[in-house]
């Protein structure tokens, strides 16, 4: 364990220039699989026929092995010289953040009480109003419950992208295992799983903070 | 609106197979597979991988099973808490760092893979065995109490038909984590389909590339197939009713 300390402190500005790069990409895939995924997941909500197929399609898209997949995008990213690299990375993750983000976002409009949109309407608010201050506002939690679950995903396959070239930390576990040094493999693995562990607990206190006061206020009364 | 996304989905995944199709050919993928001198070597890594797949889940359904039950039992239930807390901080550990970490304890080869792989399929299902158990309502129990059944009765034929589902979800969240990670376990010497994808991958041989990601993509797609069977089969003909 020393080595290892060893080795993250002698090498501190790799460690550091490695992480960045990591959450840099998982970031990026993120703040775009969000731009998508949720209002994909708010127009399945309303438009019930389309949610099956849409959630079927993400649903097969998870369970393809990410390296796999990476594989797969490969030739036909190659047409654009872009197989290798950071590119097909981010779309990977993208990918794999569609169904953890699409399912929650549906999951929580659909169970917005329906007498609160009842009295939104009633308010006279017009249908965008209605999504916008009333559905979106109340099913924040959940949305943030899957942004999460994405995120710690997105993590663990940043670091199976750094064999297609797309650097982060997996870089460490990657040169580690070539040159058969435990010491850089521990640090690779031992700092991904904190990374990994860090987000988690950061994005459970986003949570608490962006949910509506209202919101704290019932749960409150009701537990 | 809707009829016209709909037809664009269609066309969609026409175009998609299409072009898959073509890419296939073109990249010389079809050409490898029945290549006399591949196949075999195909074949091999296959059943590699099957091997680990296998072997790992067998180990960890029992393991998983036997730990969620156990922490539901009077005795052991104040422990349930923070076991769930361990589980749930070990599985945002990543993937390839669990195979990582399993490397540089127990060197490459096939047992470190299948200690790592098993470790982590533990986790999913020993958790949901745990939730489901849990979340099977105490009137029930107190009913089949009533009733005169003995403890391990109720554990087999009140608590675990009835938490039977959420089981299943955990077996196959379980095996489709799994399938992905065994394709890893090539880079700690264990083998399997994933040594195509790598060497592929390192070699700029798209058409190996595409031999191993092909049969691993459609493996876990089947095993996805497989967990919907399986719970046709396990779970109770009733409780399948009532959720309709």
């Amino acid at each position: 364990m020393n080595g290892t300390l060893d080795f993250i402190v002698g090498n501190y500005q790799k460690v550091i220039h490695l992480t960045c790069e990591h959450i840099l990409v998982v970031g990026l895939a993120l703040a775009i699989a969000i731009l998508i995924g949720v209002p994909l997941g708010i127009l399945i909500a309303k438009r019930e026929n389309l949610s099956k197929q849409v959630l079927v399609m993400a649903n097969v898209l998870m369970t393809i092995p990410s390296i796999a997949l990476f594989g797969l995008m490969l030739p036909i990213l190659a047409i654009w010289n872009l197989g290798l690299g950071k590119v097909p990375a981010i779309i990977a993750l993208i990918l794999y953040s569609q169904l953890p983000i699409i399912r929650n976002t549906y999951t929580a409009i659909k169970n917005v009480p329906p007498e609160i949109v009842d009295a939104g309407k009633g308010m006279g608010m017009n249908r965008w109003k209605l999504v916008v201050e009333v559905e979106v506002p109340i099913s924040i939690p959940l949305i943030l419950a899957g942004l999460r679950t994405a995120a710690v995903m997105n993590i663990g396959i940043a670091a199976i992208a750094s064999y297609i070239g797309a650097g982060g930390l997996g870089v460490l576990i990657q040169q580690g295992i070539n040159r058969v040094y435990p010491e850089m493999i521990l640090s690779g693995a031992i700092l991904v799983s904190f990374l990994a562990i860090f987000v988690d607990g950061g994005m459970a206190m986003l949570e608490r903070i962006l949910t509506p006061r209202g919101i704290k206020i019932q749960r409150r009364l009701v537990g | 609106m809707i009829k016209m996304l709909q037809k664009i989905y269609r066309f969609l995944l026409i175009a998609i197979i299409l072009g898959a199709g073509v890419a296939a050919e073109k990249t010389g993928f079809i050409e490898y597979i029945f290549d006399p001198d591949q196949y075999p070597l195909i074949f091999r890594f296959f059943l590699q991988h099957l091997y680990l797949v296998g072997y790992s889940m067998a180990m960890a359904t029992v393991i998983g099973l036997v730990a969620g039950i156990m922490l539901t039992r009077k005795q052991l239930r104040r422990y349930a808490g923070i076991i769930m807390y361990i589980i749930s901080l070990g599985q945002t550990i990543p993937s390839l760092a669990v195979l990582a970490l399993g490397m540089s304890f127990l060197g490459i080869g096939t047992t470190p893979a299948l200690f790592a792989l098993t470790i982590y399929s533990v986790l999913p299902i020993a958790r949901n065995t745990l939730a489901g158990i849990t979340a099977v309502p105490p009137p029930m129990i107190d009913a089949a109490k009533g009733m005169g059944m003995s403890p391990t009765r109720i554990l087999f034929e009140i608590e675990l038909p009835n938490a039977m589902k959420v089981i299943l979800t955990g077996f196959r969240i379980a095996l489709i984590i799994n399938i992905g990670t065994a394709t890893l376990a090539f880079l700690i010497g264990a083998g399997g389909l994933g040594d195509l994808i790598f060497s592929g991958i390192s070699l700029m041989r798209t058409d190996q590339l595409l031999a191993g990601a092909i049969p691993v993509t459609l493996m876990a797609l089947a095993a996805d197939f497989l967990c919907e069977i399986l719970g046709v089969l396990l779970i109770s003909k009733g409780l399948r009713l009532a959720e309709e």
